[in-house]
């Protein structure tokens, strides 16, 4: 069980905002939850909502440690549990004594002194708090949730020549998925479920500034209002989180302080990454050139 | 009242009934979810409900309608609507009949009210005012039961946009940026005040008639079982949406079938190079990258009115198949073919594909109503190279020809040609054959699958991969 890290939903969302991850009573409340219920905790949402930050800043507001696991394509046990140091163990066996016998240096061998630990393996033995981050779990193979089923469910892992390794104490785990693929129904089923959209105009105002310190409010919650208008366009890549913030922050280094269409035309570059986007913008919002 | 069991029993019982899949065990997470949360805050239980059974987003919305009628805000007319019993809230003339909405003072000045909440955005003051204005206007005294209409048509809170754009645009340039932008908050709060209006009259309804009979009338099914041809415009947006996700899946399932056996051919001079390292024994094997497999797709999709929201739908699918594949080739029928697919070149924007399309591609030969028969002829006469053995051959239509020309010994060496052929039906399975369909027909020559909504579409998907 993990220790309890938050007392209640709202402390959650104090510790949160503390640590500059201004979170919704959702938001709050499933962290909360995924603590309190020691499930891990699975996140979906558009890219650049914040799903990756959630996972550093309950890092970061409960002290614990971040162990990150990125998945691609073709990640397999060796990369994301554990794996055995060939060159080292050839090493010990070329330079075992001509008279020891094969069955020691074998046992030898397969030791915790050559075994590479990797993420999931390194955070269920940690004793200290973990928070364990399974990036773009939708990114990895069908046959990478069967083994994260396996870690997740019991928080152990069997390695055939060490025995079983059972979690000292269990990381806050949280898993992100862009849902380029729908994960299983069994993965689903082991893990509370928050849906991360496009945070509320009066959220990402708040968030803007907190992370622009110097923009005006009234400044920040036009930007809000625009990108929100954009969202709503059909486009291909939504602008994110980030980008509104970059945008702010673009404004301020130009030192534009209202957001009109000649400011927009000149900086929309920050938040729209495609052409046929920009040009869509353009045609939508009205503006010149 | 019932027992906070039963209350949970009964609600995890609709959500499954209503389409969700609430396993046992999650079922079981919620109670312990539910036991963690203050039960007296409503959103941190609403949060707990949504974390443990919801996990899907496309089934958020069910699910908050019916959290709404199970778990409701308010008994009654609620706390803080303490309204003055004796005053009716229309005015009424000589003859006892109420004064037009327009011409009574208290319904302006509710408006005056609801104004002045749209422009704060003031969330939790319009969530009161819908239920005051529920209590007020959502029955009519001769009426039995509760309807938003009557609150909307008295307040007609889509009417309040221009005194609204005007209350934030003074002295600004009409037209422009700032107006669409404070346009789309408005039109957003004007909607979010329909919906509790809504969610107001479902809890009232359910309060007189009971909460499940009430679930059974207000509850949509999931998007994912929405029938293509039954879906509402603001369905069809949130289906669009819903389009690219299964695209990329389609894609990513055709390639990593394709992985099977995900090395190439050994690459000896980097094996025996590593094998240095480690005292020439080859410990790890190096291979050729292989060569990318590119699956092509052919698709030929009915394009005629009997089935424009499936045919409107299709087309998005082959847009976004079109963004995902290198090699997609799409062709639209009615009773004639043309080719479409240099109107989805990969960067084109979907609207505007879509409308050069209805106005450019050549698409109708005599009559404007689809002949397979006739449109099958023209697509082997034009474009015969299309379909070869690398081909997906992906047809899309119901198969009512119209009573015309079948062209089935086409149909059977397009199929035989290409490396797979499927037949996408929109058409439930039972009106197959009936009438001038001819499904089973070309079901023999092309395996034909019922599509009429996501599942079954995913499930297709599936299986071609």
């Amino acid at each position: 069980m993990t220790d309890a890290m938050f007392a209640s939903p709202a402390d959650a969302g104090r510790r949160l905002a503390g640590v500059r991850y201004l979170a919704d009573d959702e938001i709050a409340t499933t962290v909360f939850l995924a603590q309190a219920l020691g499930k891990p905790l699975l996140v979906e949402g558009p890219a650049g909502v914040g799903k990756t930050e959630l996972a550093k800043a309950v890092a970061a507001a409960t002290g614990a440690e971040l162990i990150r696991l990125q998945c691609y394509e073709g990640l397999d046990e060796a990369r994301a549990l554990y794996e055995f140091n060939y060159k080292k163990q050839l090493l010990a066996i070329q330079a075992a004594p001509a008279d020891r016998a094969w069955q020691e240096t074998h046992d030898d061998i397969f030791s915790e002194e050559f075994l590479l630990e990797r993420p999931l393996l390194a955070a269920i033995r940690r004793s200290d708090p973990t928070v364990l981050l399974i990036d773009e779990a939708d990114k990895a193979d069908v046959e990478v949730e069967g083994m994260l089923l396996e870690v997740l469910s019991d928080f152990q892992v069997t390695i055939p020549e060490l025995g079983t390794v059972a979690a000292v104490r269990r990381p806050f785990v949280v898993i992100t998925s862009n849902a380029a693929r729908e994960l299983s129904e069994a993965l689903k089923r082991r893990c509370l479920y928050l849906h991360l959209g496009y945070p509320a105009p009066d959220r990402e105002r708040d968030i803007v500034l907190a992370q622009v310190p110097g923009i005006e409010a009234e400044l920040a919650e036009r930007l809000v209002r625009t990108v929100g208008t954009l969202r709503d366009l059909e486009i291909k890549k939504a602008p994110s989180i980030a980008e509104t913030v970059d945008w702010a922050r673009t404004l301020l280094a130009l030192g534009l302080d209202d957001l009109d269409e000649a400011a927009v035309g000149r900086t929309l570059g920050v938040v729209l990454k495609h052409v046929s986007d920009q040009e869509r913008a353009a045609k939508e919002l009205g503006l010149s050139g | 009242m019932v027992s906070l069991v039963d209350r949970h029993t009964g609600f995890v019982a609709e959500l499954r009934r209503a389409g969700l899949p609430v396993s046992v065990a999650e079922g079981l997470d919620a109670v312990r979810a539910v036991r963690a949360v203050d039960l007296l805050d409503r959103e941190s239980l609403r949060a707990a409900y949504a974390a443990t059974v919801v996990k899907r987003p496309q089934h958020r919305a069910t699910f908050d309608t019916l959290f709404d009628l199970w778990f409701p805000a308010a008994v009654g007319d609620g706390a803080g609507a303490a309204r003055d019993p004796g005053r009716p809230a229309r005015t009424v003339d000589d003859e006892g009949r109420p004064v037009p909405a327009a011409l009574d003072p208290r319904v302006q000045r509710r408006r005056e009210e609801l104004a002045d909440l749209l422009l704060s955005g003031d969330d939790a003051g319009l969530r009161r005012f819908a239920r005051l204005a529920v209590a007020e206007y959502g029955r009519t005294p001769g009426q039995e039961s509760w309807f938003s209409s009557g609150v909307l048509s008295a307040l007609s809170p889509e009417t309040l946009m221009a005194r609204l754009l005007e209350s934030v645009l003074t002295g600004r340039e009409r037209g422009g940026m700032a107006e669409r932008v404070a346009r789309r908050t408005f039109r957003d709060r004007i909607a979010r005040f329909s919906g509790l209006v809504a969610g107001e009259v479902r809890r009232r309804i359910a309060e007189d008639t009971g909460v499940e009979r009430t679930a059974r009338i207000a509850v949509r099914p999931p998007l994912e079982r929405l029938d293509f041809a039954g879906a509402t415009r603001a369905e069809m947006e949130a289906l669009r949406r819903e389009v690219y996700p299964l695209a990329r899946r389609l894609a990513s399932r055709l390639v990593q079938r394709q992985r099977h056996g995900r090395r190439g051919r050994l690459d000896f001079r980097r094996t025996v190079r590593a094998s240095l390292a480690s005292g020439g024994v080859p410990l790890t094997t190096h291979h050729r990258p292989r060569r990318p497999h590119r699956p092509e797709l052919v698709v030929l999709c009915d394009a005629s009115d009997s089935v424009s929201a499936f045919a409107h739908f299709t087309l998005l699918l082959t847009f976004a198949l079109r963004e995902q594949f290198s090699k997609v080739r799409a062709f639209a029928f009615i009773d004639a073919t043309d080719e479409i697919t240099k109107y989805f070149a990969p960067g084109a924007d979907v609207t505007s594909a879509m409308t050069r399309l209805a106005a450019e591609a050549d698409l109708v030969w005599i009559t404007g109503r689809s002949n397979y028969g006739h449109a099958f002829k023209v697509f082997d006469d034009r474009y015969r190279d299309a379909v070869t053995p690398r081909t997906s051959l992906l047809i899309l239509g119901d198969a009512r020809s119209n009573y015309g020309e079948l062209s089935l010994p086409i149909v059977r060496s397009m199929a035989d040609r290409a490396r797979h052929a499927y037949w996408l039906n929109p058409e439930p399975r039972a009106q197959w054959d009936t009438g001038d369909s001819a499904a089973s027909r070309y079901g023999e020559l092309v395996p034909m699958y019922e599509c009429r909504n996501l599942t079954q579409l995913a499930a297709f998907i599936e299986e071609l991969a």
